[in-house]
């Protein structure tokens, strides 16, 4: 009898040996809940004053539209570019010694340190026509500043430690055998990193360059001084949304908030499931 | 093809890690670079391979054969390397591993992709993991890992083999196994290789010659056989094996420690002799020449052997004796008996300062 109802007990409630599992998931979900969950809820708690022929009006309304385009493809060229030369700082910042290292270092975050929007009037009276840089370039025929180049290079500017920081750690962890051991196998130093060292970073490159995508499609701040704002040509989404807000229109600035939202969510997805796979192969098929 | 070194050191920093050596290695012959962590082996194997280039000294050269490749380029010196870690490409398949040199030929001198497949089948078949070639590095174990790296580097008909501790990694059966199976593909093929190791029974079991090293020196090469019993001095006898200590000083030919006693021909002084475990032998009685009384503290029978742990009052440490199986029977060991001990063999190698030479004598009984 008594043999019979310990195994009973065993079999019912496994016992967990590390601690504090039911305190430390229920503070997390609560927080969640707070931070992320009900901000969201009330987003879509405006949202439900609409019809559905309504919010499409709304986000497919011409300068939305037209806002839309000039977001994603100025972020798509700041996360490219990125990208590049994310790569490069990494690569640098890990298998090099040089004085001033740990700086350089530190200076990767300046970009999470400081408002976005000293960023943006910094970016805007630089590139402006009578700025340090601006006036190199005005003769040359590059105009930045009031242009998408100019939204690009804020969103590049506020974006960059997304891919310095996730690409780095891996970069640390690769072993330099595996670059000696292409090179003992004759391999040249472009096809050893095209073949060997890329394909171990692309996982990192890949999910850094989306955040840094992201990032890009949400920010205001820095964009909104060295835009131009001119309608068609540099509205940024972000700029809708605020427009709307300024008239009040809350249903409206939620329509277009969550395009953005929804968009961004599905990226992040995407990168998500596609890494776990890739993932999963490095670890044998069981990571 | 032969190797041959001559002057190639190597400073980090101010440190020397290598001093200038000199090595000649025929071609066909298998030779183990020993020696404990920091003694310069792994260094002098990766200047021969050249991932690691040696000081610039006048003189100081490297040649494969008839080929001086003191300044070739690692990719271009013809060699195929093994890394402890094995340093398989994880994303891709054993087969794209094993292809990989094949694969980055510049196109002229690559071969056509059916005839990389049937040598990279061939090659995976030779280590015995035809069976694997589309897995993933990581659903293998170490030992087959390092199977797929010995085949990746052997695909190019390297001129030579150089291992870097290609064992280390294993755990003991393993790496026995691994060992008689290189020791093998080596006398099959007959390349020319060197491998690193800190195991001596490694080096002496899988070596044609093995080169003991320490600090960043040469201490003595030879074969196995000669290094075991005609050891250069004091450093490759200790690291070759295990040895008992004997401290005491000389009178009229008997060596007196505490109260164990022992015969030997040499002068008054202070000396220090050693003994192998396997030089050791146990008797219920003194001898005429030794007498030694010690204690059994601990046996253990491994394989072959009765390993049995002695102390006494006149020992700084324990020795250690290895006996027959027969004699153990016959003896009657257990822990706590006392016995004499009764060295059949001893060594001395006087201060270098004595310039005395070393001195291997047998005992007479």
């Amino acid at each position: 009898m008594s043999t019979r109802s310990f195994a009973i007990g065993l079999g019912s409630t496994p016992k967990r040996v590390l601690p504090g599992f039911g305190l430390s998931l229920g503070i997390s979900l609560t927080f969640v809940s707070l931070m992320l969950l009900l901000p969201m809820t009330g987003l879509f708690g405006q949202l439900a004053g609409l019809s559905l022929a309504e919010y499409w009006t709304i986000i497919t309304n011409d300068r939305v539209v037209a806002s839309y385009v000039v977001t994603i493809g100025a972020a798509a060229v700041a996360a490219i570019v990125n990208a590049a030369f994310g790569l490069l700082l990494a690569w640098v910042l890990v298998r090099y010694e040089f004085p001033g290292k740990r700086l350089l270092d530190a200076l990767m975050d300046l970009p999470f340190a400081l408002p976005t929007a000293v960023a943006g009037i910094t970016l805007a009276t630089l590139y402006a026509s009578n700025g340090w840089m601006g006036r190199l370039l005005e003769p040359l025929g590059l105009q930045v500043a009031y242009t998408w180049v100019g939204i690009a290079l804020a969103m590049a500017f506020t974006s960059i430690p997304f891919v310095v920081r996730t690409v780095q750690p891996v970069l640390e962890d690769m072993p330099h055998e595996m670059d000696e051991a292409a090179l003992t196998l004759g391999a040249s130093d472009i096809t050893g990193f095209r073949r060997v060292i890329l394909p171990h970073l692309w996982p990192a490159l890949v999910t850094g360059t989306g955040l840094a995508f992201v990032r890009s499609l949400g920010e205001f701040g820095a964009i909104i001084f060295i835009a131009g704002n001119m309608p068609y040509e540099t509205e940024i989404t972000a700029l809708m949304i605020f427009v709307r807000l300024q008239e009040y229109d809350y249903a409206g600035a939620s329509a277009i908030a969550s395009v953005v939202l929804f968009a961004s969510l599905a990226l992040l997805l995407v990168i998500n499931i596609w890494q776990g796979r890739f993932i999963k192969r490095l670890h044998g098929g069981h990571g | 093809m032969s190797i041959r070194l001559h002057a190639i050191g190597k400073h980090f920093g101010k440190t020397q890690a290598l001093e200038p050596v000199d090595l000649d290695i025929a071609e066909g012959e298998l030779v183990g670079l020993l020696g404990p962590s920091g003694s310069g082996k792994t260094t002098l194997l990766r200047i021969i391979a050249g991932l690691e280039t040696a000081d610039r000294e006048p003189g100081g050269r490297i040649l494969f054969g008839e080929r001086d490749v003191t300044h070739l380029h690692v990719r271009d010196r013809r060699i195929g390397f093994v890394f402890q870690h094995y340093a398989l490409f994880r994303h891709m398949t054993v087969f794209d591993n094993v292809a990989f040199g094949l694969t980055v030929m510049p196109r002229k001198q690559r071969p056509s992709s059916g005839e990389i497949r049937s040598r990279v089948h061939r090659l995976l078949e030779m280590v015995k993991l035809e069976h694997m070639a589309q897995r993933y590095p990581a659903q293998l174990s170490g030992g087959q890992q390092q199977r797929v790296s010995l085949a990746r580097a052997l695909a190019l008909r390297p001129d030579v083999l150089l291992l870097d501790e290609p064992f280390g990694a294993l755990d003991a059966k393993v790496r026995q196994e691994l060992r008689r199976w290189l020791r093998h593909l080596h006398d099959e093929l007959n390349f020319t290789s060197l491998f690193v190791t800190h195991d001596q029974e490694e080096a002496l079991e899988l070596s044609d010659r093995v080169v003991v090293m320490s600090d960043g020196r040469i201490e003595q090469i030879d074969t196995p056989d000669v290094l075991y019993r005609r050891p250069a001095n004091r450093f490759v006898f200790e690291f070759l094996g295990d040895v008992n200590h004997l401290e005491g000083s000389v009178r009229n030919g008997v060596l007196t420690c505490g109260d164990a006693r022992l015969a030997v021909d040499l002068a008054d002084g202070p000396e220090e002799l050693l003994l192998r475990p396997h030089e050791v032998e146990l008797a219920e009685k003194p001898a005429a020449h030794a007498h030694m009384p010690v204690t059994v503290t601990a046996i253990s029978p491994v394989g072959a052997e009765v390993r049995v742990e002695l102390a006494a009052d006149w020992l700084g440490e324990p020795w250690l004796a290895t006996i027959r199986h027969a004699d153990y029977e016959r003896l009657a060991l257990a822990r706590g008996v006392r016995l004499y001990a009764l060295p059949r063999h001893w060594h001395r190698f006087p201060a270098e300062r004595d310039h005395q030479p070393s001195k291997t004598v047998a005992t007479t009984s």
